[in-house]
């Protein structure tokens, strides 16, 4: 057992690409929950077509980088506006149906064999990310003493940071203006709301755009990072974990999903190192009640039992505000 | 040393001898290239024409030519495989005829097969194939009656239990309003306890009902289950008062626990039942030109015994009217003096039932493996809204449409391999439209 293992596995993922994925998701899902009550079970598919946006059009159609960043930045909208307008008037778990739906619906699309043309299939799609490894000023890595980054990662880690840091500027301005406080009343009392004589649907469309295109933001940048897309990674469990990492930071918190998915992603990274040593040979659990493969799962049991405790006895998170929670739906 | 030169000409005599009598056997049989020799290779197989493994049948005596640049460049027969391997001296294009006269009778090129087929030799060796495809439109056509029966069996069997799963989903989003993530879990969990029990009884010596009694046992676990997830995590939540959307996260929190501790146990892997795991031989029966197999007669006898029973009891019986009174209206119900908490109690045990049945009937059809009911839960949810969230008919009907769409989806143009796409495109099209779904009642849902 050596606990300095630990914390450094634990470190190296809560300030790695992965916490930034997810901080980027949770900042979308914080604009849709947290601030406007819209329940969007689909942030996958923000995520999804935010990475395929950026990698089918230069890998599949041949565009230039540029435009493939900024067809990862439309994409998510285009999903925005289309799953929008028909469901922004359904009910609050309709809405999570929907959406849900429609991100596996886009996971299945982007994976089958038989638009393998376009979207890769299962092995996905790779070869369009020179240009940004290309872009990199480090020449070395970088050795914090207890972690470290190679060169590549340092450059992703940087480029990621400063986008979180620049959507949750984005997000504490814009909820201090007058259009934060209407999207802050949407979620406390739609009607009363509307007989203000706000247009409701349009202030929930936004809302669902804007989620969706940090969303996405999340999705370029894990492209970028990884230098390849693959569907798989896409799946409903990506939405449920930064959902997951809102709700630990605290929902309707600039702040909360960044700290949230830092701290989940420590969490997980931490258990998992934990178990492996503790398991398997060397390790003070027997082999009998704990196998190697065994102990790669304990984490996400943990992960779960951790949602539904902290769903119950403390909602608002570490830093929420417990009325500012909109989990009174119906 | 004379013995010796006397034993060498006496092996040498009788090598000669295998060699005059048998070589020509050997040379027609088989005039087989050295292996590592350049040349082309030609399968011949009538598609239409299979045996009992369903593999096609091999066509011999076939003469094929090869040629390059109009030049005759080898010659082949196939053998009792059908196979005709044409030795050529370097790599390039060639053109490979084949005599249409030398076919046997009854076998015809297909039409839009040509008798010449260009073949570029690439590799050294005899890897390089060209193809003539031989009865395999007339194969396709004739299958197209025999697939779409063999899906609507599969799409009967899968309604039917998806109907299960769904039912217990009604009665438990009727009388509480929760959208349940862990639905699909309750559906692994009847399916893994039917395989730990089937193993416990077979090794205890009641090999040839072990999985009958395996799946009782399941099924009362499962609303056992059902009441332990209503007494200790949502009646209290009940209790506080917990929101809808909360009790819903809750739920996700549930669903991720409840599968990876399945997986905890039963690892990643598939596992079947000890009886009908798909290997043995099974007697066929028919019914209305639909061949079932013993094992699948009976999940749909099970599965249409218990759906009319719960139906019936449902509409007849008292707690059966109470269910429906809450779900109509829980407040009404409990100033008419219903004991509301007594009746989603009730609803939670039938429900885990229900559903551990459902799991049970898939486990026979299909696997076990701890993501099965992670991988159904979307389809559970598509046929539950499609008929109306809440109503027992509409399940019923919705788990009927959603089922056959499934499975006879690929037929008219699904593709395969994301066959979930059909009964989610429907489900999202149901909710835009109709959001209260087929036989749902109309109420104000935005």
């Amino acid at each position: 057992m050596d606990i300095l293992d630990i914390l450094r596995a634990a470190l190296q993922q809560a300030l790695g690409p992965q916490a930034i994925v997810f901080a980027l998701a949770a900042i979308g899902l914080n604009i849709h929950f947290g601030y406007t009550g819209l329940l969007n079970f689909g942030q996958a598919g923000f995520v999804a077509v935010g990475a395929y946006g950026l990698a089918v059009s230069v890998v599949t159609f041949g565009a230039p980088f540029w435009l493939g960043i900024v067809m990862s930045l439309v994409a998510p909208l285009v999903l925005a506006v289309i799953l929008g307008v028909p469901t922004l008037r359904l009910r609050a778990d309709y809405l999570a149906i929907v959406t849900i739906a429609a991100a596996e619906v886009l996971r299945f699309v982007f994976g089958s064999v038989e638009m393998k043309e376009t979207f890769g299939g299962s092995n996905g799609l790779n070869g369009y990310a020179r240009p940004f490894q290309q872009a990199n000023p480090y020449s070395s890595g970088i050795d914090l003493g207890i972690i470290s980054f190679g060169r590549n990662d340092l450059w992703s880690l940087t480029v990621g940071w400063i986008l979180v840091a620049l959507c949750c500027l984005l997000v504490w301005a814009l909820m201090r203006s007058p259009w934060g406080r209407v999207l802050r009343s949407i979620r406390e009392d739609e009607d009363a709301v509307r007989s203000l004589g706000k247009n409701v649907f349009a202030y929930k469309m936004q809302a669902l755009a804007l989620g969706g295109v940090i969303g996405g933001l999340g999705g370029m940048f894990l492209a970028l990072k990884q230098a390849s897309v693959v569907p798989s990674d896409y799946s409903t469990l990506m939405t449920f974990y930064a959902f997951a990492a809102l709700l630990l930071g605290g929902a309707a918190r600039v702040l909360g999903p960044v700290v949230g998915s830092v701290l989940f992603w420590f969490l997980i990274a931490g258990l998992g190192s934990f178990f492996s040593q503790s398991a398997g040979k060397g390790g003070w659990i027997p082999t009998v009640i704990m196998t190697d493969t065994q102990a790669s799962v304990i984490r996400y049991i943990v992960l779960g039992l951790a949602i539904m405790l902290l769903m119950i006895f403390r909602p608002q998170g570490i830093f929420g505000d417990r009325r500012e929670i909109a989990i009174d739906g119906r | 040393m004379r013995k010796r030169l006397y034993r060498v000409l006496v092996a040498l005599i009788g090598a000669l001898m295998v060699l005059l009598v048998g070589s020509p056997v050997a040379a027609q049989a088989t005039e087989t290239p050295p292996p590592d020799a350049t040349a082309i290779q030609v399968t011949l197989q009538d598609e239409a024409n299979k045996d009992a493994q369903g593999n096609p049948k091999p066509i011999p005596g076939v003469t094929l030519e090869v040629s390059k640049d109009g030049k005759k460049a080898g010659e082949g027969v196939t053998d009792d495989k059908g196979v005709a391997t044409i030795v050529v001296e370097e790599l390039g294009k060639y053109t490979v005829t084949l005599d249409e006269k030398t076919l046997p009778e009854g076998t015809v090129l297909d039409e839009d097969t040509k008798d010449k087929v260009t073949v570029t030799v690439r590799f050294q060796g005899p890897n390089n194939r060209a193809i003539f495809p031989i009865g395999v439109t007339a194969g396709e056509q004739s299958s197209f009656v025999k697939d779409f029966a063999q899906n609507l069996r599969a799409g009967i069997v899968f309604a039917l239990v998806l109907c299960l799963a769904g039912l217990g989903f009604s009665l438990i989003f009727g009388t509480t309003g929760l959208s349940n993530f862990a639905h699909g879990e309750m559906l692994t969990f009847g399916a893994v306890m039917a395989l730990s029990f089937d193993q416990i009884f077979k090794t205890g010596g009641l090999a040839s009902v072990s999985v009958i009694l395996a799946g009782i046992v399941a099924v009362v676990l499962g609303g056992l289950g059902g009441y332990v997830q209503d007494k200790v995590l949502w009646g209290p939540l009940r209790r506080r008062g917990t929101g809808l959307i909360a009790m819903m996260i809750i739920s996700i929190g549930l669903a991720i626990f409840l599968r990876y501790l399945f997986q905890y146990f039963y690892g990643s892997s598939t596992h079947s039942l000890s009886q009908y795991n798909g290997q043995q031989r099974e007697q066929h029966w028919y019914y209305l030109g639909l061949s079932l197999a013993d094992r699948e007669a009976i999940i749909v006898a099970i599965a249409i015994v218990t759906i009319t029973a719960v139906c019936v009891w449902m509409a007849k019986s008292r707690m059966g009217k109470a269910m429906r009174a809450v779900s109509d209206n829980p407040a009404l119900a409990a100033s008419s003096g219903l004991r509301v908490d007594g009746v989603i109690t009730n609803a939670w045990v039938i429900g885990g039932a229900l559903t551990a049945l459902s799991g049970v009937l898939y486990a026979m059809q299909l696997q076990v493996n701890s993501f099965m009911g992670m991988r159904i839960l979307l389809v559970i949810l598509a046929a539950v809204t499609l008929g109306g969230l809440g109503t027992i008919w509409g399940a019923l009907v919705g788990s009927m449409v959603i089922g056959l769409v499934y499975e006879l989806g690929p037929l008219f143009g699904v593709p395969t391999s994301i066959k979930e796409i059909g009964p989610l495109l429907i489900m999202i099209v149901i909710l835009l439209v109709r959001p209260q779904g087929i036989l749902g009642r109309k109420e104000r849902l935005g």
